[in-house]
This record gives C-alpha cells, sequence and structure tokens, in this order.
C-alpha cells in the first residue's frame, strides 16, 4: 500500500518538476511548480510528518507559488517568447544530483533496521518551540519583521 | 431515543462497514472514506440547491419582488430548471484562451472548496476525517483557491478576467492575515488545532442557561466579527465582490466561462460559503452544542445545521442591503483596522486565560478590545477631511 502510494506520487512529482523545468509558457510552468510543491507535501503526509506537510502547502502552495504568480502578472507579458533553454541551471542541477548519490553510495550502514518512532504531534512541537528554541524563534521573528519594514520603506513613496 | 436518533448516521456507517468487516484494511479503509466524501456531497449539494432558489427568494424579498415562483410549489423546483438549462447552453472557450487552465480552473476551485468541508465537526462523532492540525488543512486548502482564481483569469485571456483575477488575488491575499489571526486565539485558549477539541471546549452551561461558546466573551465576540467579515471577502460576496463587479468588469475571472462551468465557479462559491461559515460555527458558535441544556435532546447535527443556516442567511442578508466597497476601501480597511483589531483579540484572550475566565477577566479583555478600538477609530480618523466632494473626470 505504501510503496504504491510513494511511486504514485514520486512519479508525480517528477512529472511536474520537470514540466516546471521545460514548458515554454512561464505561467505553465509556474502552475506545475505548484503541482511538484503539493507532491512533496504529499511525501510528508506518507512519511506521517503532518504538520510539515500542512505547513508546505501553506507557504509553498498558498504563499510561494501565489507570489510567482503575481510577479508573472505584474511583469510585461511576453506570452510567445520562447524560453530558450539554461545550460548552466542544468549543469548545476547535474553536479548537486551527481553529489548527492555519491554521498548516498559511500554510505555504508543502510542495512540498519528503521527504529518505529512515534509521529510529532502539533502539541509536541509548539511546546518545543515555546520552550528550547524559544530564542532561534525570536531571531526570526526579528529577522522577518525587519524585513517586512525594509520592503515597506522600499515602496514608499518619498515626500518632499 | 434521543441518542439514538443523535448517532443514527453513525450508526448506519457501522452497519455498512460491517459488511465489508472480512475485508483487508486497505478496502476497510476506502470503503469508510468512500462513504464520507458521498454524505459529505450529498449534503452539502442539495444544500447548495436549496440555498441558491432561498437567495433569489429572500433577495427578491428584500428588494419588494417576488422572486422565482414558476417551476414547482413557491419555486423551489428552480434549481432543477436552472440545472438543466446549464447543462444544454453551449460551452464557449474563446479562441485565444489557454485551453488546459481554462478548463482547469472550475474543477480546482471547486475540489478544494469540497476537500476543505471535510474536517468540520457536523455532529457528535460525525467529523469525516480527523486530522490533527484539522484547522490548519481548512486553511492551506483554502489559500489554494487563489490560484484557481488566477487560473480562470489567465486562462480566459480578457482584460476583464484579468483585472478581475488581480483584484481578487489582491483582496483574499489581505484577508486571509485577519482571517487566521482571529483564530489564533480560539487555538490559544483551547490548546489544540483539532476541530473536534475545539468543539468539546466549548461544552457546559453556566447556570444552565448560558452556553460556554467562544462568542459570547469579549475577545469572542470581536474574532467572530472579523472573521465573519473576512469570510465574506474570502468568499468575494458582497459587499466584498468587487472581483467580479458587474457593474465595471462584466463577471470578473468569470467573463469567458458559460454554460455548467460557470456552474460549477457558483457552485465553488457557494461551497467556500458554507465551509467557512461552518468554520465560524465551529470556532466560535459552539460547534453542535445546543444553546439550552433542556434542549440537549435535538440531534447534534440539527444544531450544527441551524446555526450554519443562520450564517447563511446573514450572508445573503449583507448582500441584499450593503452596496459594494471600492478596492481602496476594502485594501485600507483590511490592513488599517482589521489587521489591528486581530491583533487586539490575541492578547485580549490572554488577558481572560491568565485572569482566571472569570468575570474578572471578562472585563478585562473587554476593556483591552474597547482601548484598541477606541485608539484606532482616533487614529484613523484624523487624516479624514470631509468636504464637498470634486470630481476630476466627470462634471
Amino acid at each position: 500500500m505504501n510503496s504504491a502510494a510513494f511511486s504514485i506520487i514520486a512519479v508525480l512529482t517528477i512529472a511536474a518538476a520537470l514540466a516546471a523545468a521545460t514548458l515554454p509558457k512561464l505561467v505553465h510552468a509556474a502552475l506545475s511548480f505548484a503541482l511538484a510543491f503539493l507532491g512533496v507535501a504529499a511525501f510528508y503526509f506518507l512519511l506521517g510528518a503532518e504538520f510539515v506537510g500542512l505547513i508546505q502547502v501553506f507557504v509553498y502552495v498558498g504563499a510561494v507559488a501565489v507570489l510567482i504568480v503575481f510577479t508573472i502578472l505584474l511583469t510585461r507579458r511576453d506570452a510567445e517568447k520562447d524560453r530558450g533553454f539554461n545550460w548552466s541551471g542544468a549543469l548545476i542541477a547535474l553536479a548537486v544530483f551527481a553529489g548527492l548519490i555519491w554521498a548516498i553510495c559511500k554510505t555504508t550502514d543502510l542495512s540498519v533496521a528503521v527504529t518505529p518512532t512515534r509521529a510529532l504531534t502539533v502539541r509536541q512541537i509548539g511546546e518545543a518551540l515555546m520552550t528550547d528554541y524559544v530564542w532561534p524563534l525570536q531571531c526570526v521573528g526579528v529577522l522577518l519583521t525587519a524585513a517586512l519594514i525594509g520592503a515597506l520603506v522600499l515602496v514608499m513613496e518619498e515626500r518632499r | 431515543m434521543s441518542s439514538f436518533l443523535d448517532q443514527i448516521f453513525v450508526l448506519a456507517k457501522e452497519r455498512i462497514l460491517a459488511l465489508v468487516a472480512g475485508a483487508p484494511d486497505w478496502l476497510a479503509q476506502l470503503v469508510s472514506s468512500l462513504l464520507n466524501i458521498t454524505a459529505l456531497l450529498v449534503v452539502f449539494l442539495s444544500l447548495f440547491a436549496l440555498v441558491s432558489v432561498l437567495e433569489r427568494k429572500i433577495l427578491a424579498r428584500i428588494q419588494n419582488r417576488l422572486g422565482p415562483n414558476r417551476v414547482g410549489p413557491f419555486g423551489l423546483l428552480q434549481p432543477v430548471a436552472d440545472g438543466i438549462k446549464m447543462l444544454i447552453k453551449e460551452d464557449i472557450v474563446p479562441t485565444r484562451a489557454d485551453k488546459v487552465v481554462h478548463f482547469l480552473a472550475p474543477i480546482l476551485i471547486a475540489a478544494t472548496a469540497i476537500l476543505a468541508l471535510g474536517v468540520i465537526p457536523y455532529g457528535r462523532n460525525m467529523t469525516p476525517f480527523t486530522i490533527d492540525g484539522g484547522i490548519l488543512f481548512f486553511f492551506a486548502i483554502g489559500s489554494t483557491t487563489e490560484l484557481s482564481v488566477f487560473m480562470a483569469g489567465w486562462g480566459s485571456n480578457n482584460k476583464f478576467s484579468m483585472l478581475g483575477a488581480m483584484r481578487a488575488i489582491a483582496q483574499m491575499v489581505s484577508y486571509e492575515l485577519p482571517l487566521i489571526l482571529t483564530v489564533l486565539p480560539v487555538v490559544m485558549v483551547v490548546g489544540s488545532l483539532r476541530p473536534d477539541a475545539i468543539v468539546a471546549a466549548q461544552g457546559g452551561y453556566s447556570f444552565a442557561v448560558i452556553p460556554h461558546w467562544f462568542v459570547f466573551a469579549p475577545w469572542g465576540a470581536v474574532a467572530f466579527i472579523l472573521f465573519f467579515v473576512s469570510g465574506l471577502v474570502e468568499s468575494n460576496r458582497t459587499p466584498f465582490d468587487v472581483p467580479e463587479g458587474e457593474s465595471e468588469i462584466v463577471a470578473g475571472h468569470m467573463t469567458e466561462y458559460s454554460g455548467f462551468k460557470y456552474a460549477i465557479f457558483f457552485l465553488g462559491e457557494y461551497l467556500g460559503m458554507f465551509a467557512i461559515s461552518g468554520l465560524a460555527v465551529t470556532l466560535f458558535l459552539g460547534g453542535w452544542h445546543a444553546p439550552l441544556r433542556v434542549l440537549e435532546f435535538v440531534p447534534s447535527y440539527i444544531w450544527f445545521f441551524g446555526k450554519l443556516s443562520i450564517l447563511i442567511f446573514v450572508f445573503i442578508w449583507v448582500r441584499g442591503t450593503l452596496p459594494r466597497a471600492r478596492i481602496d476601501q476594502v485594501m485600507n480597511f483590511a490592513w488599517k483596522f482589521m489587521l489591528p483589531m486581530a491583533f487586539a483579540c490575541i492578547i485580549a484572550a490572554a488577558v481572560w486565560h491568565y485572569e482566571g475566565r472569570r468575570l474578572m477577566g471578562w472585563f478585562w479583555s473587554f476593556g483591552v478590545l474597547a482601548a484598541v478600538y477606541l485608539a484606532l477609530s482616533r487614529i484613523l480618523e484624523t487624516g479624514k477631511k470631509f468636504a464637498p466632494r470634486t470630481y476630476r473626470f466627470a462634471e
């Protein structure tokens, strides 16, 4: 059951990612990118990491994909122009992939039996964030607030 | 007897599941899910048909007309006639449209709305899909609506569609903030993201007459109103229906849709409205709990759907009474008023909790909200000069 679900999701995700990289129209690429994000979220659900999966949908499909779409909307539209092929990007992707494969092949302890772990509940994650990791959380909050104020300052009309 | 009536649907499901008792685990799971989905679809598609005719009736009443009254008794068969009309109409797709995106948009909008309906508790033991982070799931699914609206606007390759989609996305993104922030106090007070836990926390009565619903705490009342207004925006209803303002941009992102695809858009919009109202009932109005202890013998799902219909009536009432707001008014209202009030709700809920959830806490949290409200109304008013209106482009 699980392996069947894994293969279906894997095929869908990879197909969507490939489509995002190769489709000639920018909007199609953005939409298939959102589909690939959904596929990754499905993987999280399959692994029992419910919270991470939900946040993946929330942040990547709900915010990042909408941001990309908004960018496409607000920039000039060259609908018929071909995107061309980005050779350097393909090279970097291949290099990363080769590095990962090399690292995976080098590891030897793949045969160790997986110890069953209980899935984290949202409550546990929240408690960990509010006790042990409260400083990193606060730092991220300050960073995001600074980014927000910076963005506002950039777009504010200059008053003379 | 009353508990049998209360659990009648749960028992019926168990009876059906007993038929496949010997089957492997995954088959039983599949049958159980399919039963849930079928029940959801049947209930909400018939509710959609009913509300579509009731809305026209109520609007007609408000506007001193008769409304649909030709088909069936009191025009109750109007949805059937409408459905047949929509089905036999020609399905027009513009030549320059992006065919695939144009086709997928209505499907996506209806599918996500149905998914969001799956996590709401409709009665005692009657949550179709129990997810630990159910509230989070609701909003995660809801945030994909913006993508489908964009797909409709872009795929049609029409300037009115595009303008409508841009307005829709802008206002949905802005109001998602207050919508989610007003849920936060409830989640904080309950300490769980599970809809069942939130409903369970609202059980019980003070003096057997005042139910412990969150709407009766000051922070809850304010959060409920903010949530309801944000819900109006998220479902693109009057007075926030600028994305499909008929007098300016034809029908917004739905301009190039005809026949059954147009009907699917309406279905998605109504399902979204049901989902938001259902969540409001779950979060603030006590879910399926009865308003009085003596009324607890009435089955729980009747209370849920009763509260849901009241909220839907208010949606229709608002549509019948208020004019459309301008887009800049809508956005200013979101960022300058809704957002600070939502933050004030969070603080008020914290004050209420630490004062021990008693009368004192009630007054303190009311004080916080009143102070923020008064300060906001003062600050926001200073910039306004009321003068005779001047027209720049028309005389």
